[in-house]
């Protein structure tokens, strides 16, 4: 076995591992700067990855563990993602430190092995190897939620968390154990070449449609979305941010692979329940959006949106559809940690951030105000911005095949009637920061370096997507293809 | 490079220039926009001087590769529908730059706004690309709802920030589900509006998908266009937005929509344009009638102009329905002249405002006795809107009668009414309500436009106005061309090629028919003579 296949991995459990060991010798008021180290580090492995991993040519991608392991193209692209977030997110936990009262350092590394779960997760081609991801990603997360435990609202999103996630847990192992018992595999190559012969066997589909419960859970669709707001809410803002683009994220990996590598047979008959659960999502989440007061609570929802549009590239059954939610999903990268930073450095004195508290904000700090309005006109698919091109590619993908089945056009609309509920509560939010007659507060808001760099990054990361959206589509567009 | 690069170049790149400059150089940040929009219109003007009206097809072109995989790419060029457009958007924003010495705080957020969005109206009206046309209208249509929101006025500001920003997305949304849908059927894996046209020539869509396309793209341009019903946004958001936003919206942006129906849905979807026309027809009926009477009973004089925008959106409708070259002609020349009378009609209400402070027509009067200048400047416009002879207006609206006539007889009389009668009520007891009668108390100490260069803007825009009013062969002859041209898939019922269009029974629809918008009289509408010129 090639030990390089695993090098993401190892490098960044040896990170983390590292991180917990300095951890010893140093005094407390050093333990925050070690959360630079953490970024650095993730910077680096990027780094490495960027250059020194190539893209796997198609038909040649890496096997390890008895095929249990795959480094393809798509697993390479969703490993940087997941690489580029968790360095985000490192600078965010670094601006949010001093709201964490004890075990710092174990908040970097923990949310470092959260990322090799992730990592792993995007090589999964067995479902022993997707749960075993899952249980690192989930477990993880019900530690980061539930950090700052002089909260009780903190407390309370790990509890919430911690129930739900069991029971998608269950449902998923009680899925992969019924799925195992019929077809005697667990890899996904074994059971493509299987489920033909069980494409008509009831306890088969049963056992399927738990997987994609389990799976619905990580990504945040209806019905499985009701943990959400609570536990964006409670958690602190860095594991919120990297609940909402990481966790989602490798969600969306691993429901790609299931349906198009392990039951491709399955899910090409399967297009109903997908547009259903799209459709579902993007009304409830937008719907659900327009009360809220609470900024994080109003992006759980959103969130919950944005797995509709998500699914919608996946409902489409085709390369096209999938290298759209791969575009979509590098897009919401950069607009998500954009708008979750704003949230952490501007409402750092604010508990509960409150949508009110951004009163102001284009007096106090005019580069946060530009970040936040760029942030929402990216969620609402507004041009120039990474959000729009994405929109565009998954309306496209579904338009291509509606002349095909009717159904189509009814989710287009519906798409679009979410899109405009959305730009309500989006542009609610601009609103607020520009011309909201209620700021009390107009002290300056200082922004440390770091951060500012993150900003310019997000920024940076959704201009370039919006206006040069070839490089990225290419790469999507190549990294799909590992799915037949 | 082609001058139209450069033409939306100047005010996209002031833009990025002016996120540079320290919000306290007030000065600087003036100057870049107006040299920025200056530059935009005096080569406009070159380029509309140089345009060739004889040649075929379109000139100034440039095209760049944008996503190959999608076939997207930037590609602008002008023919004769569209160089007017250009040359009337670019005038109009540097007369909208001039007139922001209105705007007192936070000048450097409203620049860099009004140049971002007046890079979008020009890069819209340029583009010759599906994408780039939808895209660049985007890019304008949101600075026009942050400036509505931040330096809007009026206690309905926020109620009508939000309507029209969601009445307008929805329109945007909708046209953009028919760009992409029209892009799927056509197959020709391009979004270039040259290559779609000539492969849709050769292999039309079926009628069972332009039949689903076309409402698409009629609503959502219609939406956008403020069509009866679907017009409710436009008066009470042109009356919150600074004069500079709706100057530029309701003259230039607005047009969009209609320019999209003339260069995309007839020629692209030319079998469903026939079949949608006469519903079109009556539609536009809505605007003339409804819009009007509305408007008669306004109070405030910006919802009134808001209304009458409506209203004369009725007359590029009409235009677009007769489906002929006299028609659409006409169309266009209407949308140019509305253009400059919108944004000089919005200018001067600004003016107006940032005097008194109100616009109730009921608190005002005798204004004409301290604003000579600008009262003459609101005459003028109250006559041009009108339709008066000489200004632009007429001549574009009498060209839209004559070839309505050819199509729809008892739409065109019903318009005619509604254009002459209900026009002049409103707009004759306005200018009698502002201008003339007592001057009270309260407003002995308003001053006119102290010096020309407060006058330039109006005087620019009156000036296009009496040009194009005096002398419309200017464009006609640019427009004429290009539309039979480019038009010519939905203009002409008796090609040739396509016979079995004319052999078809009356088509199915239960929409109410105009008495004639039978084969005959379509027939009739092609073969009318070209010497019809208003």
């Amino acid at each position: 076995m090639n030990t390089l296949l695993l090098s993401h991995e190892l490098l960044v459990l040896a990170l983390g591992l590292g991180l917990l060991l300095v951890d010893l010798w140093l005094p407390l008021p050093a333990k925050r700067k070690l959360g630079y180290v953490a970024a650095l580090g993730t910077g680096l492995i990027l780094l490495y990855s960027l250059v020194c991993v190539r893209v796997p040519p198609e038909g040649a991608a890496g096997y390890a563990f008895s095929q249990m392991y795959v480094l393809d193209g798509l697993a390479l692209f969703f490993k940087r993602f997941f690489l580029l977030a968790a360095l985000l997110v490192l600078l965010l936990s670094v601006e949010f430190a001093d709201r964490i009262t004890s075990g710092l350092s174990e908040y970097y590394a923990l949310v470092l092995f959260a990322l090799a779960g992730m990592l792993f997760a995007a090589s999964a081609n067995n479902f022993t190897l997707l749960f075993a991801a899952l249980e690192l990603i989930t477990i993880t997360f019900y530690i980061l939620t539930s950090f700052q435990r002089h909260r009780v609202a903190s407390l309370e999103a790990g509890v919430k968390y911690l129930v739900i996630g069991a029971l998608s847990t269950a449902f998923m192992v009680f899925g992969i154990a019924l799925v195992y018992g019929l077809s005697h595999t667990l890899s996904f190559d074994g059971l493509a070449r299987a489920a033909g012969a069980l494409g008509g066997n009831r306890v088969f589909l049963f056992g399927l449609v738990l997987i994609l419960a389990g799976l619905g859970f990580k990504i945040a669709v209806v019905p499985f979305q009701i943990w959400v707001p609570d536990v964006y809410q409670g958690a602190p803002v860095p594991t919120t941010a990297f609940l909402a683009i990481g966790s989602k994220a490798a969600g969306f990996v691993l429901l790609l692979r299931v349906l198009f590598l392990a039951v491709p047979d399955i899910t090409a008959h399967w297009p109903h329940l997908l547009m259903l659960l799209s459709g579902a999502s993007i009304l409830y989440g937008n719907l659900c959006a327009i009360p809220q007061r609470n900024l994080k609570r109003l992006l759980g929802y959103s969130g919950i949106a944005h797995a509709g549009y998500l699914l919608l590239g996946v409902a489409a059954l085709s390369a096209a559809g999938r290298a759209a939610v791969l575009y979509y999903l590098s897009g919401y990268l950069f607009t998500v940690l954009a708008a979750f930073t704003v949230i952490c450095v501007a409402l750092r004195q604010v508990d509960g951030e409150d949508l009110g508290a951004l009163a102001g904000l284009h007096r106090r700090s005019p580069l946060l105000a530009a970040t936040m309005t760029l942030a929402m006109a990216s969620f609402a698919g507004i041009p120039p911005l990474a959000g729009f091109f994405g929109k565009f590619l998954l309306l496209k993908a579904v338009l291509e095949q509606a002349p095909a089945c009717a159904a189509y056009y009814y989710l287009t609309f519906l798409a679009l009637a979410g899109i405009v509920i959305s730009l309500y509560y989006y542009f609610n939010v601009v609103r607020v920061i520009y011309w909201s007659a209620n700021a009390t507060d107009l002290s300056p808001i200082p922004v440390s370096g770091p951060i500012r760099l993150a900003i310019y990054a997000c920024i940076a990361g959704m201009l370039y997507l919006g206006l040069f959206p070839g490089g990225i589509l290419n790469l999507a567009t190549e990294a799909v293809k590992a799915l037949p | 490079m082609s001058p139209l690069t450069y033409i939306l170049g100047w005010p996209l790149g002031a833009a990025i220039v002016l996120l540079l400059v320290p919000r306290t150089f007030r000065p600087v940040i003036r100057g870049i926009a107006i040299l920025a929009t200056l530059m935009a219109a005096v080569l406009a003007v070159k380029m509309f001087l140089r345009f060739d009206a004889a040649a075929a097809g379109y000139q100034f072109e440039q095209q760049v590769a944008w996503v190959r995989s999608l076939g997207l790419s930037y590609h602008v060029g002008v023919d004769g529908i569209n160089v007017g457009l250009v040359l009337m958007g670019a005038l109009v924003a540097f007369a909208a730059a001039c007139v922001s010495w209105e705007i007192r705080e936070r000048e450097k957020e409203f620049y860099l706004l009004l140049l971002v969005m007046t890079g979008g109206i020009l890069g819209a009206f340029a583009a010759l690309d599906l994408f780039c046309f939808y895209f660049f209208h985007e890019l304008a249509l949101v600075p026009t709802f942050i400036m509505i929101g931040v330096w809007g006025r009026g206690e309905q500001k926020d109620y009508a920030t939000f309507q029209i920003t969601l009445y307008l997305s929805l329109g945007a949304l909708l046209a953009l589900v028919g760009l992409i849908a029209l892009y799927v059927q056509a197959g020709a894996g391009t979004f270039d509006i040259p290559q779609l046209a000539a492969h849709l020539r050769a292999h039309p869509l079926s009628p069972g998908a332009q039949g689903f396309i076309f409402p698409l793209l009629l609503f959502g341009f219609g939406i956008l266009v403020s069509l009866w019903p679907f017009h409710t946004w436009a008066p009470p958001g042109y009356s919150a937005a600074p004069s500079a936003t709706a100057m530029l919206h309701a003259g230039v942006l607005k047009k969009f929509g209609l320019y999209g129906l003339i260069r995309i849905a007839l020629p692209l979807l030319p079998d469903a344009a026939r079949d949608w026309m006469p519903i079109l027809a009556w539609l536009c009926l809505g605007n003339l009638f409804y819009g009007g009477w509305v408007a008669m009973r306004q109070k405030d004089f910006n919802r009134l102009v808001g209304y009458s925008s409506v209203a004369h959106m009725g007359f590029v409708f009409l235009g677009i329905a007769a489906l002929n070259l006299v028609g659409i002609t006409g169309a266009v020349l209407v949308m140019i002249a509305h253009g400059f009378l919108a944004a000089l009609t919005f200018g001067l209400s600004g003016y107006l405002y940032q005097q008194t402070g109100t616009l109730e027509i009921a608190r005002l009067g005798g204004l004409l006795r301290r604003l000579p200048f600008i009262g003459a400047a609101l005459m003028m416009a109250a006559f041009a809107g009108c339709g008066l002879p000489g200004f632009a207006n007429f001549a574009g609206e009498i060209t839209v009668f004559f070839g309505a006539w050819q199509s729809y007889r008892l739409v065109t009389i019903l318009a005619c009414w509604g254009a002459l009668v209900i026009g002049a009520v409103y707009m004759l007891r306005a200018i009698r309500g502002l201008l003339h009668g007592p001057l009270p108390e309260a407003w002995a100490g308003v001053a006119d436009a102290p010096h020309l260069w407060r006058k330039a803007p109006f005087l620019l825009l009156l000036a296009s106005l009496l040009i194009f009013g005096c002398y419309p062969r200017l464009l006609t002859d640019k427009i004429k061309p290009a539309v039979s041209e480019k038009v010519a898939p939905a203009l002409a019922p008796e090609i040739p090629a396509r016979p079995g269009i004319l052999a078809r029974p009356a088509p199915d629809r239960d929409a109410p028919q105009p008495p004639d918008a039978s084969p005959a009289a379509l027939r009739r509408a092609g073969a009318f003579p070209r010497n019809s010129r208003g």
